[in-house]
């Protein structure tokens, strides 16, 4: 076992005149550069896809495990008393890891964005707000709901999470599709270059056969071809994933407006997960020319 | 070296080759004979490993060939050097490094051989010819390739099928003059040749004994040849 990583290396590196005894062979060269560049293409827009929406399932998570809103609309007179019972039953309440009263001045930048920025809160029928942070595990939103309903008639609790948890199931579920997605694709290359590799072999079934009779072993037959596919298809991915990029940089800037469609590009350690995918392709390209060639080999005398 | 015990070999239909046993020492000098189609090549694909008998054992360097795996089916055929009747080249490669393919797949340093290489193929008399392809020989010339293919790795034992098979009487003496010269440099040798004419010639020359494939047996001949 010890031995393998070695093996593997000198497979990979061989001696180059390895790579002379089997003739070039035109079309397989030409499926596997196409098939590794065409497969890289198409994953670097998956991952971008899958790293898009995790961004966006995280940030949503964030939010959404940040903060409830407690609204409480009541005729002036009853305000602040409202708004002192309901921040007594929010600290009774379990789950409930913290809850306070906006400031008018915290509810007047809220407006301001709507009403400008010099707006008489004191004349408008402003409701109170009050922030709840949730605590770990959370509370329960309905019997919450019972109790203020109960006890503080003017209050609304909003809890975003009712539209937002599934938007971010939604983006969660688009992350892992993006991952599925490259599965499928290393998979559908790797059954692509396993036919290029087994055509290869076959159509040089007599070098093969040469090899053999002058005592070279199975290993350094499998090795010649492994070293060329490989190379093929990594060559192949760089070409591919250069161009995907190509395309993921000419997608428009993310933009508040554009919201999740424009957020697509690469940031930060995104751009290393990019740079394997070439990486990968040589690695499933390795996997592939090597099974193909070890169950080829044996069939021969 | 070589032992064969009761061999036996069939194709899938009759039995080709039957109680066969035969032992080649070191150093010595062997012919096989026998009509077209009497099972020569078969004989010596059972020495070198690339058949397994259907009956009897197969014993080369002490070691029986049954119970090799294919690695060391490999290296046995780096001791054993083959001309085979149909001389196979890798034709997209020149005439030299054809030769030299046992040392390439065997992982030799071929800057440390090609000294080596280059007395071969003058002793071969294919010098001139180092940077042709193969398809581009004449018939004793591929030949002589092949010849030079087999020995390049010094193996104890050489192994050639027909070796003077499309080639003139001329080329065919300057041939068996080579694996004479194999011979005395204490190699063992196995020629299989229908060429009854040429084991005569050898005769003068080589303490040769010769084989005879008849009836699906083999014979040591006598003096009728
Ligand atoms: N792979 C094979 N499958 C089936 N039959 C075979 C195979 N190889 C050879 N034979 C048959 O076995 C018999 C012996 O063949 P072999 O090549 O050993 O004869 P040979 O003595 O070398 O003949 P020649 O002098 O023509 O070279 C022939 O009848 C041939 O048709
Ligand atoms: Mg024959």
């Amino acid at each position: 076992m010890s031995a393998a990583p070695g093996r593997i290396r000198a497979l990979f590196l061989g001696d180059p005149q390895a790579g002379r005894v089997v003739p070039p062979s035109g079309f397989t060269a030409h499926l596997t550069l196409f098939a590794s560049g065409a497969m890289a293409f198409l994953a670097v827009f998956a991952l971008a896809l899958s790293l898009a929406s995790g961004r966006l399932a995280d940030r949503w998570a964030d939010e959404l495990a940040k903060s409830a809103t407690l609204r409480i609309t009541a005729p002036a007179g009853q305000r602040a008393a409202q708004t002192d019972a309901a921040l007594e039953i929010l600290r009774q309440t379990p789950g409930v890891a913290s809850a306070r009263a906006l400031s008018a001045e915290e509810q007047a930048a809220l407006l301001a964005p709507w009403l400008g920025a010099d707006i008489p809160m004191d004349d408008l029928p402003v409701p109170q707000l009050i922030e709840v942070i949730e605590g770990e595990p959370g509370y329960d939103g309905a019997g919450l709901r019972l109790r203020l309903g109960a006890e503080v008639p003017g209050a609304v609790l909003d809890d975003h999470t009712r539209w937002r948890r599934p938007l971010v199931e939604a983006a969660n579920s688009l992350r892992r599709l993006g991952w599925v997605s490259i599965a499928l694709i290393a998979g559908a290359m790797a059954a692509m270059i396993t036919l290029a590799a087994n055509a290869a072999l076959a159509a040089n079934a007599q070098v093969i056969e040469v090899l053999r009779l002058v005592g070279a072993r199975d290993r350094y037959i499998a090795g010649a071809f492994i070293r060329r596919f490989t190379l093929r298809a990594l060559i192949g991915a760089g070409v591919g994933v250069a161009l995907g990029m190509i395309g993921v940089a000419l997608l428009p800037e993310a933009s508040e407006e554009g919201g999740f469609l424009t957020g697509l590009g690469f940031r930060g350690v995104g751009w290393l997960w990019v740079l394997l995918v070439p990486v990968l392709g040589a690695a499933v390209a390795f996997a592939a020319t090597w099974r193909a060639a070890t169950r080829r080999l044996k069939e021969l005398t | 070296m070589i032992e064969l015990d009761n061999v036996a070999y069939s194709y899938g239909g009759g039995e080709l080759l039957s109680d066969v046993s035969v032992r080649l020492t070191p150093g010595s000098f062997h012919f096989l004979t026998g009509p077209s189609g009497a099972g020569k090549t078969t004989l010596l694909k059972l020495v070198y490993g690339a058949l397994m008998p259907t009956a009897g054992s197969v014993r080369a360097f002490g070691a029986d060939l049954r119970g090799l795996d294919r690695d060391q089916t490999a290296l046995l055929r780096r001791k054993i050097g083959v001309v085979h009747q149909d001389c196979r080249f890798l034709d997209h490669l020149p005439v030299a490094e054809n030769i030299a393919l046992p040392l390439t797949v065997s992982g030799r340093d071929l800057a440390a051989e090609s000294a080596n290489l280059g007395e071969l193929m003058a002793w071969v008399g294919l010098r001139e010819r180092a940077d042709a392809l193969p398809p581009e020989l004449s018939g004793g010339e591929r030949q002589r390739a092949a010849l030079a293919r087999a020995v390049i790795m010094s193996p104890e034992l050489i192994v050639a099928d027909e070796p003077t098979g499309n080639v003139d009487w001329e080329m065919s003496q300057r041939l068996l003059q080579l694996l004479v010269e194999l011979n005395r440099m204490g190699k063992t040798v196995l020629i299989a040749s229908h060429d009854l004419a040429l084991i005569r010639a050898a005769k003068n020359h080589v303490q040769a004994r010769v084989l005879r494939i008849s009836n699906r047996r083999l014979q040591l001949a006598g003096a009728d040849l």
